[in-house]
């Protein structure tokens, strides 16, 4: 069964190629779905100011604000309008960044970047897969584990954790 | 030190606030050099901690000390932590990440500390293995010839699960995450825990900067992922991510990593 979640995840991820395109002029930076965003911390883009919002499925999104993303075929049932919200500006050291984040039917679809400085590398943003948390979690022992990563920021956590069993097994 | 024909070295033992485990395949080296790793992480705790008062960084946050005349080693981690704080646009700041304000280098420290214990092994001959402090991991070589080391993601509800596995070779994995310890990581420019993420694990070379990162990505929220993909500083760096919906979404850097199969 893990191996079939495993598959089932793989074979049901969105594949969304995002690939950014960056002619990158000084006063501004394409967007998907067209027009330019001013290179400028504060600037949102089109002329209304944006909510920033966070992504939980049923969250205030703003509607109908870009087209639908383009690539939602591999997602079978989804067939609703996807919104669309806005993440934060995070300024670095380029400049600001921003992603938009595309929902549909509580899911997310697609993350886009919004905002990218000049002088970034192009790069696809992300792959989103079906939801995991509502799956059957992996057995590490059909997976075969050797280590396991997660924020396990003290002695209890770790006396609770799969690390500390695979510790165990292998010092025994 | 205990040994099996299947794990001929393996040492499990509490320090800098957590846990590190250790597993060393062949080629093996002479078991004083994993006293001597060991050793070194206590060191750093000893002078970098800053839950012991009579640490370096613990009279400098007291101001006992001044940065000038702080070692050497105090001031490369400064510098290193200030060049994060610049390169992630303050996500990943030493200076201002507690909320009161204070000094807190522990989010490089703790990477560092690991990367250059795992030196003293690659010095001593040894190609093959692992170094895992709470969860963030240096991993050498490979399990056996031919197969990759296989880390598991742990899934963000279930200490004992995993939500994904990673097959790496010569490569440092980070995570930084909420489900424990909820209020660990706040934006510096904020002050608030990050919506967006329950956890983003990272793959990377070294790993006091993957784990630097991991927490600057995990701060910035899904933004960070964005950040990551196209940074120039960060080409080298994947992220996988578990969203507060509850979703997996990783970098394209990421897709070599992930194992598929079970």
């Amino acid at each position: 069964m893990p191996k079939r979640a495993i598959l089932a995840l793989a074979v049901t991820t969105v594949a969304l190629v995002l690939l950014l395109s960056f002619k990158t002029p000084d006063d501004g930076v394409p967007i998907r779905g067209g027009g330019t965003v001013a290179a400028d911390a504060g600037a949102t883009p089109g002329a209304t100011a944006r909510p920033r919002a966070t992504v939980r499925p049923g969250a205030a999104a703003v509607p109908g604000a870009t087209p639908t993303p383009a690539a939602t075929s591999g997602t079978g049932g989804d067939t609703g309008a996807a919104t669309t919200v806005d993440g934060p500006v995070v300024d670095t050291r380029y400049g600001p960044v921003q992603v938009e984040i595309s929902i549909a039917a509580g899911r997310i679809e697609d993350i886009v970047a919004l905002q990218l400085p000049t002088g970034r590398r192009s790069g696809q943003i992300s792959h989103v897969a079906e939801p995991i948390l509502h799956q059957e979690a992996l057995a590490a022992q059909n997976a075969s584990i050797d280590i396991v990563s997660g924020a396990t920021y003290t002695s209890d956590a770790y006396a609770q954790s799969l690390q500390a069993a695979l510790d165990q097994a292998g010092l025994r | 030190m205990i040994s099996t024909p299947e794990h001929p070295m393996r040492r499990v033992e509490s320090v800098m606030g957590t846990t590190v485990s250790l597993d060393l395949r062949e080629p093996l080296v002479e078991p004083g050099i994993l006293d001597d790793v060991f050793d070194h992480l206590h060191d750093i705790d000893a002078r970098f901690s800053t839950y012991r008062p009579d640490s370096e960084v613990s009279r400098l946050i007291r101001g006992e000390l001044s940065e000038e005349e702080a070692s050497l080693d105090v001031r490369y981690v400064l510098a290193v932590c200030d060049h994060l704080a610049m390169v992630t646009g303050g996500a990943f700041d030493a200076r201002r990440h507690r909320p009161d304000g204070r000094l807190d280098p522990s989010g490089f420290v703790k990477g560092w500390a690991v990367e250059e214990a795992a030196w003293l092994i690659d010095g001593a001959g040894g190609r093959n293995y692992w170094i895992n402090a709470g969860g963030d991991i240096v991993a050498r070589g490979e399990a056996e010839p031919g197969r990759p080391w296989r880390v598991g993601i742990r899934h963000p509800d279930q200490a004992d699960k995993v939500t994904a596995v990673l097959a790496v070779s010569d490569r440092a994995v980070a995570t930084s995450g909420t489900y424990e310890r909820g209020e660990h990581i706040t934006d510096p420019r904020s002050g608030v825990t990050p919506a967006g993420l329950r956890s983003v694990t990272l793959v990377g070379h070294g790993l006091a900067f993957t784990d630097a990162y991991a927490t600057a990505v995990f701060a910035m929220g899904l933004d960070g992922l964005g950040w990551l993909a196209t940074d120039p500083a960060t080409a080298e760096y994947a992220a996988y991510a578990i969203t507060d919906d509850g979703r997996g979404v990783w970098t394209d850097g990421m897709e070599r990593y992930l194992v598929r199969e079970g």
